[in-house]
């Protein structure tokens, strides 16, 4: 028996497949798309031709689409199982966990190798992935290339947190002639500092601070972030799986099909 | 509901907007209420009064305007229900709950105010509503800043009575209270015309009390630690219709549906399975038909066995001294009820973080959800001294911010499942 988590956020969904011993023996991540239960078909079909047929193991669904998994046997949300999966990547009983999704961030605190306290952002999607994405396609560049080339700017700001605000604040500075890499800059400052200012209520001082999400490929990010917070920020190549190795151990945990 | 159409457009309601909410709020109801299991038998009572809301309740107020009462309208639970009904007239709570006033209260007012104050000018303006329409006069109160501008702006369309609320609780303030309840029993006799005596305040007193006893003894029936003998929604729907049903009749059938919640713990029948979250709710008013929190909650593998609210504790707890031998003494026996209430208008405001720890104990709660209407500064920047005490305490703690809209809902389900995860 091989246990199954599949975190299907907003904008990726990511599956893991553990072994008896918590090992990872399957990963995968692939668009959302505009339908979460064809998604969730498609990573059926995947699983099955890996050899991880979900009706032979045990499945533990995640993340805002996991209502949307016919095949699962358990749901728990994306906040307790970040928690579980941070713990798995990062050793750490006690530690912050920021994860920056698509469409939310989180902010969980961990206590024993449990959630403690968590915040969410609920207002907008000022300081997530989205944001990101959004003001990338107006730059005409991929995320992960804005990242870089923000690495390489300086001293501009958006000041407004409402994307679409924001994002004609950038138009507005394309016209003004401002170089790409100032804009981008500016864009990464503003998640930063608004995740920063989220991560701020949260009792996190002393404590190990780990990122997960879709946003930790990014070294300049993860370091942006780390100046915000004046911590060195961990992150691992794995860590936008945390989400579906937390479901994958709560599988484990759950042990049998229901 | 039944065919109300005559009594409606004689209260000069815009009877096509209104049938609008008229075919919403049956589903609304149904998928929330009716798909619930194991209900206790005396629900039968409220189910029906929402059956027939807009009409059950409003004829009976109508009718008896024809006899020559009054009806007064209230927003807030420190308005004492005791004058109005030694003066011989009827009251009623207004607030409202629904999206669906949401607006026509934004055609006056800026939309950054709390959604139950928006929701109670769109329902008076819209001409929506038949309580907003049948009441003779308001009696408005300065609790918080929404309210006290919004009723100047319902002033334009109704006659208004307003009290001025202390905002602190020194034995001055509670004179002043005494003092604000005496001029508005003048106000009562000059508007019904009937003399408030010290009997007739007695009697009031004393039959308020037995309203305020029964729906204790509902809540009490909720403390059981071991058995959940009603659900937290349709407690709260009896805390709504209490706020404008006749009281006597309100004492009856809580006293009633008490009755069956106490054989239900003796009988261990509760209507979640053993094992499920308590939840202590505290915060801002849930007007009736604000059911979406308690719904998300109870859906997401938890249960309310409390709310600490205006629609909740802060409506019965505490009763009025009887047999009081002046009406002097009657006024000064109501302010000290009513100043009791701890409301986030107050400053200092312990008395919350106190009633609050004393309820998680006393509801054997796992976990506190504090929750505040988008946009009540009061609530809002109150719960930071909440979230510290309950952390002191040791006891889990989520605050929620939201509004009567159903966008959010997704969002508010995990965290709320999260936070059930949470307590284990």
């Amino acid at each position: 028996m091989n246990y199954i988590g599949i975190d299907i956020g907003s904008t990726c969904a990511k599956t893991t497949v553990l072994d008896e011993h918590e090992q990872v023996l399957f990963q995968d991540v692939c668009p959302t798309g505009w339908s979460s239960v064809d998604t969730a078909e498609n990573i059926r079909k995947q699983l099955v031709q890996a050899g991880f047929d979900p009706q032979e193991n045990v499945v533990v669904a995640t993340g805002y689409g996991r209502v949307a998994i016919p095949y699962s046997d358990k749901t728990v949300t994306e906040i307790t199982c970040h928690c579980a999966g941070a713990v798995y990547l990062f050793g750490h009983q006690t530690m912050g966990v920021i994860d920056i999704g698509g469409q939310d961030t989180k902010i969980i605190e961990v206590a024993g190798g449990m959630v403690k306290n968590f915040m969410m952002n609920d207002k907008c999607s000022a300081g997530t992935g989205r944001f990101l994405e959004v003001m990338a396609n107006t730059l005409s560049v991929s995320p992960d290339q804005l990242t870089v080339l923000a690495a390489g700017g300086s001293d501009t700001s958006i000041s407004s947190l409402c994307t679409v605000f924001a994002e004609s604040e950038v138009i507005s500075l394309i016209g003004r002639g401002e170089k790409k890499e100032n804009i981008a800059f500016a864009v990464v400052d503003s998640i930063v500092r608004k995740v920063a200012s989220q991560a701020s209520r949260m009792d996190l001082a002393g404590k190990p601070v780990c990122l997960t999400g879709g946003l930790c490929d990014s070294e300049y990010i993860r370091k942006a972030l780390s100046k915000e917070l004046k911590t060195d920020i961990e992150t691992s190549e794995q860590a936008r799986y945390a989400g579906s190795i937390g479901a994958a151990l709560f599988a484990k945990k759950k042990g049998k099909k229901s | 509901m039944s065919d109300y159409l005559q009594m409606w457009k004689d209260l000069g309601m815009d009877v096509e907007t209104h049938d609008a909410l008229c075919q919403v709020l049956p589903t609304a109801f149904g998928d929330t209420f009716l798909s619930m299991e194991n209900r206790p038998e005396g629900m039968g009572f409220y189910d029906f009064v929402v059956s027939e809301i807009h009409g059950i309740r409003p004829s009976e107020m109508i009718a008896a305007q024809k006899e020559g009462k009054k009806v007064v309208g209230t927003f807030c639970v420190y308005v004492p229900d005791e004058v109005i009904n030694a003066a011989g007239a009827l009251f009623s709570g207004l607030c409202g709950g629904s999206q669906f006033w949401v607006p026509g209260g934004e055609k006056y007012l800026p939309k950054n105010t709390c959604p139950l104050v928006k929701a109670s000018i769109g329902a008076r303006f819209d001409r929506t509503c038949p309580f907003f329409r049948i009441v003779d006069m308001i009696v408005g109160e300065t609790t918080c800043d929404a309210k006290k501008k919004a009723y100047e702006i319902l002033g334009e369309d109704v006659p208004m009575y307003i009290m001025d609320m202390p905002q602190m609780k020194r034995d001055i303030d509670i004179q002043k209270w005494a003092d604000e309840i005496k001029m508005f029993a003048a106000k009562m006799e000059e508007l019904t015309g009937n003399t408030i005596t010290l009997e007739g305040l007695n009697d009031a007193i004393h039959v308020i009390n037995e309203k305020r006893k029964a729906l204790a003894r509902l809540f009490d029936a909720r403390k059981n630690a071991d058995n959940i003998p009603i659900s937290g929604l349709d407690a709260l729907l009896v805390m709504q219709i209490a706020f404008f049903d006749d009281p006597v009749r309100c004492a009856e059938m809580a006293n009633k549906l008490a009755d069956e919640l106490e054989q239900r713990n003796k009988d261990g029948v509760s209507v979640f399975p053993a094992g499920t979250k308590r939840i202590l709710l505290t915060g801002t008013p849930l007007a009736i038909p604000n059911w979406k929190l308690h719904h998300i909650i109870e859906t997401s593998g938890a249960a309310v066995v409390c709310e600490e609210m205006c629609t909740g504790t802060r409506y019965f707890e505490n009763l009025v001294d009887e047999d009081n031998a002046s009406l002097e003494d009657a006024y000064m026996a109501l302010s000290k009820r009513y100043m009791k209430n701890n409301c986030a208008c107050f400053t200092p405001n312990g008395g919350r973080i106190d009633d609050i720890l004393r309820m998680a104990k006393e509801y054997n709660v796992d976990g506190v959800i504090d929750t505040n209407l988008k946009f009540c500064c009061l609530y809002d920047t109150e719960r930071r001294s909440v979230e510290q005490a309950m952390n002191e305490a040791g006891i889990p703690f989520l605050g929620i911010e939201t509004d009567y809209t159903d966008s959010d809902a997704e969002q508010l389900r995990t965290r709320i499942e999260a936070f059930v995860e949470m307590l284990g």
